[in-house]
């Protein structure tokens, strides 16, 4: 079997084996599993408004799982798209509601300032990678907890006066479309999506086409004969975490400027930059696979909400079964991951 | 029951490239078997189909007359089959105990039994004169002992029968002489040995009985006693080979590197350069001899950027280039082909084809502001991999897939294509077939013709007083003679190499 083709067939065996245990599940546990996935299907294709949804909720999962993906190609493991996602949230929302400008400079300012907070956050971790040999999956598991913790301080008393939440952001700094709106009964898309596909096209790019692609992920593969090579490897290093965090920044804009237009006191992670690390999996590390599985995440996502409205099943069984589809997923890469990292070390 | 294995009219195939076409191996008990062939012949897909690695399209095997289905390694194993890979397989974090006992754990109450294994490593290292220590680190042994480690593994697990792939190619001679004395216990104690080598003098010294493959085909099996070096070299190629190279008198010129009181240490903080002079002019070929550790790792790591020197001076053509970055360096004209091709000289998942361009991606025509040019860079490589004939499938097959001597050249051609001022050759025809070696040595002469300095690195002999035009000495990390290798022997660079006192007559030869 050629690699593209199992590449293809492990994510669709996973799904599939997914909804298989759910089903098994839902029998068991006495609930009408039919009923179940008509009720999945229809919450999230029954009706343009749901469809709407669907595609307001895979624009951050498209970012979030190209950010994952991208330092994954080249050879790192970025655990901090959270974090990196809720600063970016924070700086748009911050740039949203602080001034007053015409839309065209205020909107990109917007958008610059999420993706300078995402990239300055992930900075961090690269650089101490570069620099000092720190692995990045600590820091950036410890940058996830500052940046909770950090954006609620500010919003409680830089963005309100001890509120729970930022003021809305200006009309000129918003994402939101009138026309989406009205074309899909008034659901929150918004032009967003038309950002992370740029993105993913724009990764696709990066690392296939360009010589810096070339560079990161040949320091990847072999830092020894990257440096061998003539190639910068700790500025490398720090790039790719600096990329991988611009696009997780971007994602917290979509949230921020699209989907909420405010940024309220989080009392935990918003999931959206875990779930960015299977959808990467699930989309095989690729542009194109990132795009195809975040429209499946979308889906269950906001299809699910329908579940128990419509079949009864209640919201932890949903849960399951969605974990139960990552977890397919998951293992299968996560193993196939294992093997590559423990041959490149065994080799001598 | 006279074979203990017996491969059958093998074939394996790798998408429609034939490695083994009815491919024939017989050993018998108790005999050195060498198996030899050119590189890419097909000799390591052969042994790995005996370990289990690959299943083979065709074909039988036995073991001890018995048809067997050897469908992974835990089978071979179970068989009795050990194999000391061409590339070592070994976790460098780990101890030697922990490398051996590596997925065949002894436990006492689920702990691992770390105590009785190391006990049980010892014995075996000291029955067959191994001389491991059972705790030592990976990282912290050298590649000779690591391979020992290697074996060690095999005969841990109750091998009978074992495979060593290129076992010389990375040893120093020393090294060597103890391998082969360790091969020879291992048949008195009654094992089996298959040996790939390219090095003929080794087969006609250990071997019983050799069998010969040419381009993925079975030529056919002869006794070494009824053989001879040239045979045998023909028998592999295909036609006459010459050993010696034929070379011009040298006709140096200005110097084009410049080595000056230059000061390295090591990984560990050991001053292993220690204000080494050495010049290389151009048209000339000087070969640095020396036993392994002596400063010669450093000295080319210093040169080539991927390590900081203490202090000194190296000069290309009058430039300062100490301590510049490998990049700045490599654009003043210096070319290096390095001594771990795994670990330097190539990505090993990129394709043959990119790596063709490892250095060199950046500029025209291979790519334009930062846009790759991969038309460019494929028709590039598909020039040098004729040039040099490296043999694979095709330009986009992975560098790991090629063999062990393919990959060698690949990089030696990209190398030398880049027609450097000074090319320094580290161990350049290790792992290469007696064409290959010959083939190299010309390219490395043809360069010094056309005034170019080369500067070659060398654990054999033969290799430097062959090409060399000037050998320098080195020992603990000096220059302590210079000498023309027209009027010395292998037993005075022994000497000399062992630090028997410098050699005041070296001044006199040709500084
Ligand atoms: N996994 C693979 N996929 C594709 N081609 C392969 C693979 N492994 C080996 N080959 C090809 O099969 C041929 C034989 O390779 P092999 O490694 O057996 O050669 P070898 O005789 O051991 O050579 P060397 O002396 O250089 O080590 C080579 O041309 C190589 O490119
Ligand atoms: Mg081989």
């Amino acid at each position: 079997m050629s690699n593209r083709t199992k590449n293809i067939l492990v994510p669709v065996i996973a799904v599939l084996l997914g909804i298989l245990v759910g089903t098994i599940i839902m029998v068991a546990s006495g609930y009408d599993a039919a009923a179940g996935y008509t009720a999945l299907w229809n919450g999230a294709f029954g009706d343009v408004y749901f469809t709407g949804e669907v595609i307001r909720q895979v624009t951050p999962y498209i970012l979030a799982g190209l950010a994952v993906a991208f330092a994954f190609r080249t050879g790192l493991f970025n655990i901090g798209v959270e974090g990196q996602l809720i600063v970016g949230w924070l700086a748009a929302v911050w740039v949203g509601v602080s001034f007053d400008l015409p839309k065209v400079i205020h909107l990109p300012l917007a958008i610059l300032a999420a993706a300078a907070a995402g990239a300055l956050w992930a900075f961090i971790p690269g650089y101490l990678k570069a620099k000092f040999r720190v692995h990045e999956v600590i820091v950036t598991i410890m940058m996830n907890y500052v940046a909770l913790h950090v954006t609620n301080n500010v919003i409680r008393t830089v963005l309100s006066e001890g509120k729970e939440r930022s003021e809305n952001i200006a009309d000129t700094a918003s994402l939101r479309s009138p026309f989406f709106e009205g074309l899909t009964e008034y659901s929150r898309l918004h032009w967003g999506i038309f950002i992370a596909v740029i993105c993913a096209i724009l990764m696709w790019f990066i690392l296939e086409k360009t010589t810096k692609g070339f560079e990161l992920r040949a320091v990847g593969f072999n830092e020894h004969a990257s440096q061998y090579a003539g190639m910068n490897v700790k500025n490398n290093i720090i790039l790719s975490m600096v990329i991988s965090g611009t696009f997780a920044g971007l994602a917290g804009a979509m949230e921020g400027l699209g989907t909420f237009g405010y940024t309220a006191i989080k009392s935990g992670f918003t999931g959206v930059g875990f779930d960015g690390i299977a959808v990467a999996l699930l989309g095989g590390n690729t542009a194109i696979g990132v795009v195809l599985a975040a429209f499946l995440f979308g889906s269950l996502k906001v299809g699910a909400l329908n579940m128990p409205l419509e079949a009864g099943i209640p919201n932890e069984l949903v849960d399951i079964i969605i974990a139960l589809i990552i977890f397919f997923v998951a293992s299968s890469y996560i193993i196939r991951w294992f093997i590559q990292r423990m041959s490149k070390k065994g080799v001598k | 029951m006279e074979y203990v294995i017996e491969m059958l009219n093998i074939r394996k195939e790798f998408s429609g490239f034939v490695a083994n076409d009815n491919i024939t191996l017989q050993v018998k008990k108790g005999e050195i078997h060498a198996l030899l062939g050119e590189n890419g012949a097909g000799k390591s897909t052969l042994m790995n189909v005996l370990f289990g690695l690959y299943q083979p399209e065709q074909g039988e095997i036995k073991v001890k007359g018995k048809p067997v289905n050897i469908t992974n390694p835990n089978i071979a194993n179970d068989l009795g089959i050990g194999m000391v890979h061409q590339h070592f397989m070994l976790v460098d974090t780990f101890s030697v105990t922990e490398n051996i006992i590596l997925g065949m754990e002894t436990t006492k109450g689920g702990v691992i039994d770390i105590r009785t294994a190391e006990e049980e490593v010892r014995k075996i290292s000291e029955r067959y004169g191994l001389a491991v220590d059972p705790q030592a680190k990976i990282s912290d042994i050298s590649v000779g002992m690591q391979q020992r480690v290697e074996i060690l593994k095999t005969l841990y697990r109750g091998a009978e029968i074992l495979i060593f792939d290129e076992p010389t190619a990375v040893l120093t001679p020393q090294e060597i002489k103890e391998l082969i004395q360790i091969l020879r216990t291992l048949i008195k104690e009654g094992k089996s040995i298959i040996l790939i080598t390219h090095k003929l003098k080794e087969i006609m010294e250990v071997c019983d009985r050799v069998t010969v493959i040419r381009k993925g085909k079975g030529i056919g099996t002869v006794n070494v006693s009824e053989t001879n070096p040239n045979e045998l070299a023909s028998l592999m190629v295909g036609r006459d080979v010459v050993f010696t190279t034929d070379k011009s008198e040298a006709n140096p010129a200005g110097d084009v590197l410049k080595i000056k009181g230059l000061a390295v240490k090591d990984s560990r903080g050991v001053q292993a350069v220690r204000g080494l002079d050495l010049s290389v002019r151009a048209g000339e070929i000087v070969g640095i001899a020396g036993v392994d550790g002596n400063g010669q790792t450093e000295l080319i790591e210093a040169i080539t950027g991927l390590r900081k020197a203490e202090s000194g001076s190296v000069k290309i053509k009058g430039k300062e280039i100490l301590n510049l970055t490998p990049r700045k360096i490599t654009e003043s004209g210096l070319a290096h082909i390095p001594q771990d091709r795994h670990k330097h000289g190539l990505v090993l998942n990129y394709p043959i084809g990119e790596n063709m361009v490892l250095q060199t991606y950046y500029k025209s025509p291979f790519s334009k502001s930062g846009v790759m040019n991969f038309k460019n860079i494929y028709d590039k490589a598909r020039k040098l991999i004729k040039e040099y004939d490296v043999r694979t499938p095709n330009e986009f097959t992975p560098a790991r897939a090629l063999s062990g001597g393919n990959q060698q050249k690949a990089i030696i051609g990209r190398e030398v294509d880049r027609d450097p001022e000074i090319l320094i050759a580290a161990q350049p025809t290790r792992g290469l077939d007696v064409g290959a070696i010959e083939f190299i040595h010309k390219r490395l002469i043809e360069q010094r013709d056309k005034g170019k300095a080369v500067l070659l690195i060398s654990f054999e002999l033969d290799e430097i007083m062959n090409v060399s035009d000037r050998i320098a000495v080195i020992y603990e990390g000096e220059i302590v003679a210079i000498v023309n290798p027209k009027e010395t022997t292998e037993q005075e660079l022994g000497l000399l190499m062992a630090g028997s006192k410098r050699k005041e007559a070296g001044e006199e030869t040709n500084v």
